[in-house]
């Protein structure tokens, strides 16, 4: 049987599944990013701050509400939706007039804000989920042991996706977002609410964050640090995409999971800088992102 | 009058004003020792220096870096070594330090232009974690623990540093020292470069200048000058950790820099004074700190965007 | 304004410098910890009740003593506690500092207390270079160390017949050292290490590193990682199926609020060393609901430890009359036999090593755990000579 570099395939195939399912969240929060910035033109720093307060609003629904993990998959990201659409509207709105780096300057000091509340009220330990009584248990591939659950994740990740690329991509809802990104002034001519069209877009990308952080609560711990970590790895997956297109957020999102899955095996201490380290390559070669439109 | 004033100003190198708030800032902090607690008010200073290195980056580059701590946090480790290992005299140590954030501005600056805006502080992020992902796992830099236990040393092999009042002095002159630099290269032809490539990039580029080398010389100063603030204030802690290498910290920079006025000559002194004050009288409150941290972050930028010197210039309709 | 400050200090020195009567020693203790970062929890305002109630128990008053506790947050940044600390000894004349969590902090604040002479009795960090290569005369490492975790847990697992481990290294100092003192416990009784892995820190997703675990074959997994980090390991060792497959995770550091924080569904069968459980007898038992009525938690071994050392160092400080000179009191409280309610038998050895059992915990399964807080039953006690290391010839302060 062949072995590459000393790695047995089987390993290798789980790994490259492993890689898979954190690619998933890679993708569903490079989404979101890339769905704001396309039309707010705004790097959300506290993309991550709402994927913990998605993790956040499932754990609060299950305890002071007794709501389970199936509905609070709808209602928890509709709860950050709403949240963002009522940032959008009473800060972001008034800083599409200036430079785009006041709208990173403030989603960075609401970031701060979110991640500081929850600290506060929740402590810093963690707070536990059960994984729905449906999905737990695990299927053996004979490779590996693939927990349901992860599967579901990955199964998850790849609809809403899908969903989003088809929306924005083929219909006529997304044909004028792609149109008011080009020039919303023309757009906002032809009788377009191009304003609630922000709104609305900003909020879903939002609600992508929460949802990605429903996904992750019965995984991880639900913790106020949850996100923090993650952003600035999205943020580079998002530098090495470029902001092109739809597709390239959630292609690279998935490509760079299995990458980093990958560098655990072969060389596990550079697996949290490997993302960064391909980011400086892709800088040197192509600047702007493997899946971006030269400016 | 205002006008003779100003001609006269930039003929002789520096307004009258400006000479005015200098010279009552170094009176000022020349007494400061005797009535704050030296090691503070030291604190204080580095992160002036800091944040005044961060302004001449975005406030006259008009580049947004959201990865300063990676060059104030880097050379505090090469400072805290050279100091500790090498017995290097404080003065050489911290010399060390800033040629190491130099080195490595320059590296990381030659990458981050090749983008710009959004991208360019989303880059200047991404290398700074690596920074500090490096910080964490060298052998030299001591993980978690960091390296303790810096000597203070004997300035120029001469005087010893081991009394506060001793070191402060020290602080003060390279500190102030710096900010004087710092505003020299604002006001030189070098400077008026900057602000016409901040102003109009095209309209530069049309001219004939080269703005990539302009904007990577403004990168690697500006990273230099942060080196000496991060090693300055490795000396005075006796120590190097992976706080000064954190993300936070180059948010906390541009904070105070957002908070005095960006583009200002005192606005990060002022911010760097605020913030370093707050998180001292506020250490008790906990969590609150980042909460009041993120909610001025918020307030100034939908109703402060000029910070607070920026304001007070325009009462005064003079540039502070 | 100075000239008052002046006035003031003069008083103060006057006071102090009259001779100790026993009505006005006054002593002022100052809690450094993390209020608000991932230690919080494990230190955080439960120290400060666990010291307040040291303070009540000693009948501080009736002893002649007014005591004072300040606290701070030191955010986990040393150069934040350093600044604390020398302004807690240069301005606010504090006498002893307590607690104190993370390492780094707490080897800047064993400096700057030698420095000014004051006392520091740790508890909350766990770097055996507190009693080692930086153990200062003026420093008491009061509940734990990594050695005596790595020689609790290790020796009681490779004795039981776990041969053969494999350890998940959080790839920075802390991670690196629990590790080799683990391996060399490990392989002192018998055992074997057949292979580990460095994991980037901090890391929220352990599957890859787990699943590398579950190949090598391993008897048991040794998790030489702490807080968060550890949590998110068990759970997804449960997740993955690991520990129902048999394998045994053996948690480095774990402390009773993360165990409580996992629930025993997922934490089940978990070994881990602790010098303290609130369930153990009636006093700890007593002591605890007293801590739970004010704090709304149960203590673990850091707050525990906070009260006895606060309560030893309050009796020493009594014995000579005044709580300025660090450097006696600390020599004192090696001179006194400590009986304990909560740690029982403690001596404080020469290098400032506090010597008490250790215990070895089993995390107790759904159908055993009565309560929220049920959550151990005790496998075995290591007594203190066994459980930390010898000490070195250079960190003797008796003979200096």
């Amino acid at each position: 049987m062949f072995e590459l570099l000393g790695v047995p395939p089987q390993v290798l195939l789980g790994q490259l599944l492993l890689g898979l399912i954190n690619g998933s969240f890679y993708a569903v929060l490079s989404l979101g990013l890339a769905v704001i910035f396309g039309l707010l033109n705004i790097i959300n720093f506290a993309h991550g701050a709402l994927y913990m307060a998605g993790a956040f609003v499932a754990w609060m629904l299950l305890n002071y509400l007794g709501i389970g993990y199936w509905p609070a998959l709808i209602v928890a990201p509709l709860i950050v939706g709403v949240f963002g659409v009522v940032i959008e509207r009473t800060m972001l709105s008034r800083l599409y007039h200036l430079d785009h780096l006041y709208g990173l300057l403030l989603t960075f000091g609401l970031a701060l804000i979110i991640q500081g509340l929850f600290r506060n009220y929740y402590g810093i330990s963690g707070l536990p989920y059960q994984i729905p009584a449906v999905l737990s248990g695990g299927q053996n591939l004979g490779f590996m042991f693939l927990p349901n659950y992860r599967a579901w994740v990955v199964v998850a990740s790849v609809l809403v996706c899908f969903a989003t690329w088809f929306a924005i991509e083929k219909t006529r809802l997304g044909a004028y977002l792609r149109a008011a990104t080009e020039n919303p002034t023309l757009v906002g001519a032809f009788g377009v609410n191009v304003p609630l069209m922000v709104m609305l877009t900003y909020g879903f990308g939002v609600a992508l964050a929460g949802f990605a952080g429903v996904l992750a609560a019965p995984i991880y711990s639900v913790n106020p640090t949850m996100g923090e970590q993650l952003i600035i790895v999205v943020f580079a997956v998002v530098v090495i995409g470029g902001m092109g297109s739809i597709m390239g957020a959630i292609v690279t999102g998935y490509m760079l999971g299995i990458v980093e899955g990958l560098t655990r095996v072969f060389y596990p201490e550079g697996s949290a800088v490997v993302i960064f380290v391909i980011m400086a390559i892709v800088l040197m070669i192509k600047p702007e992102g493997l899946f971006g439109r030269t400016a | 009058m205002a006008m003779t004033d100003k001609t006269k100003g930039e003929a002789t190198g520096m307004p009258t004003l400006h000479k005015i708030i200098f010279g009552v800032l170094l009176v000022a902090l020349i007494a400061l020792p005797f009535f704050v607690y030296p090691v503070f008010a030291m604190k204080v200073m580095c992160f002036a220096l800091f944040a005044a290195a961060f302004n001449l980056l975005l406030g006259f580059g008009g580049l947004l870096s959201f990865g300063h701590a990676a060059y104030f946090g880097g050379a505090s480790y090469v400072a805290a070594h050279a100091a500790k290992v090498w017995g290097l005299t404080p003065e050489l140590a911290v010399l060390c330090g800033a040629a190491a954030a130099g080195l490595l501005g320059f590296v990381i600056g030659s990458l981050a232009i090749r983008r710009q805006g959004i991208y360019f502080a989303m880059v200047t992020l991404a290398f700074a974690q690596m920074v500090y992902f490096t910080a964490l796992q060298a052998d030299f830099t001591g993980g978690e623990d960091g390296i303790q236990g810096v000597p203070r040393g004997d300035l120029f092999g001469l005087f010893s540093l081991s009394d506060n009042l001793a070191l402060y002095f020290f602080v003060l002159a390279v500190t102030f020292g710096g900010i004087l630099l710092l505003y020299r290269i604002v006001h030189s032809p070098f400077g008026q470069v900057l602000k016409a490539i901040r102003e109009n990039e095209p309209r530069a580029i049309s001219l004939g200048y080269n703005v990539n080398r302009y904007k990577l010389i403004v990168f690697t100063l500006s990273a230099t000058m942060a080196g000496v603030a991060g090693a300055t204030k490795s000396q005075v802690f006796q120590l190097a950790s992976l706080t000064d290498v954190h993300w936070s910290m180059s948010g906390e920079v541009v904070l105070m820099t957002l908070l005095g006025g960006m583009g200002t000559i005192f606005g990060p002194l002022v911010g760097a004074g605020i913030i370093v004050t707050m998180q001292n009288y506020l250490a008790t409150f906990g969590a609150w700190v980042t909460i009041i941290q993120g909610v001025i972050f918020v307030i100034g930028v939908l109703m402060f965007r000029e910070g607070i010197v920026g304001v007070l210039a325009r009462w005064f309709k003079r540039p502070l | 304004m100075t000239k008052n400050l002046v006035i003031s200090t003069a008083v103060f020195a006057a006071m102090t410098a009259a001779p100790a009567l026993a009505q006005d020693i006054s002593v002022k203790l100052g809690v450094l910890n993390d209020r608000s970062g991932v230690y919080a929890d494990l230190s955080g305002e439960g120290s400060v009740v666990a010291a307040r109630m040291a303070v009540e128990d000693f009948k501080a008053a009736e002893n002649g003593m007014s005591v004072e506790i300040i606290s701070a947050d030191h955010q986990n940044k040393p150069d934040i506690g350093s600044n604390i600390t020398r302004q807690w000894y240069d301005v606010d004349g504090v006498n002893a500092i307590l607690d104190v969590p993370t390492s780094s902090v707490a080897l800047a604040v064993a400096d700057i207390t030698a420095e000014n002479n004051g006392v520091f009795l740790i508890s909350g960090a766990g770097s055996t270079a507190l009693t080692r290569e930086q153990c200062r005369p003026t420093s008491v490492h009061w509940t734990y160390d990594t050695a005596s975790l790595a020689n609790g847990t290790g020796a009681a697992l490779t004795n039981a017949g776990g041969k053969k481990w494999f350890f998940m290294t959080a790839d920075y100092a802390f991670g690196h050292s629990l590790e080799e003192n683990t391996s060399a416990v490990v392989k002192a009784n018998g055992g074997e290490v057949v292979g580990q892995v460095n994991v980037p820190f901090p890391n929220q997703d352990f599957s890859s590193f787990l699943l590398q675990a579950q190949g090598s074959g391993a008897d048991v997994i040794g998790l030489a990682n702490a807080g968060g980090d550890t949590v998110n390991a068990i759970k997804q060792a449960s997740e993955f199926g690991i520990t129902q497959a048999g394998q045994k995770l053996a948690a480095l550091l774990m402390f009773t609020n993360d165990v409580h924080a996992l629930g025993v569904q997922t934490a089940q069968g978990l070994s881990l060393t602790e010098a303290f459980y609130w369930d153990q007898n009636d006093e700890t038992r007593a002591w605890s609901d007293r801590f739970m009525e004010a704090h709304g938690a149960m203590p673990n071994m850091v707050q525990a430890g906070v009260y006895s050392s606060t309560m030893a160092y309050l009796a020493a400080v009594k014995e000579l009359g005044s709580a300025e000179d660090g450097k006696a009191i600390v020599d004192k409280m090696k001179a006194m036999d400590i009986e304990d309610p909560l740690f029982g038998k403690v001596t404080v050895r020469a290098d400032g090593r506090a010597l008490h059992d250790m215990y070895l915990f089993e995390v107790k399964t759904p159908d055993e755990s009565t309560g929220e807080w049920d959550l151990y039953k005790e496998i075995s006690s290591i007594s203190g000579e066994e459980a930390f290391l010898p000490m070195l010839e250079e960190c003797d302060f008796s003979k200096k």
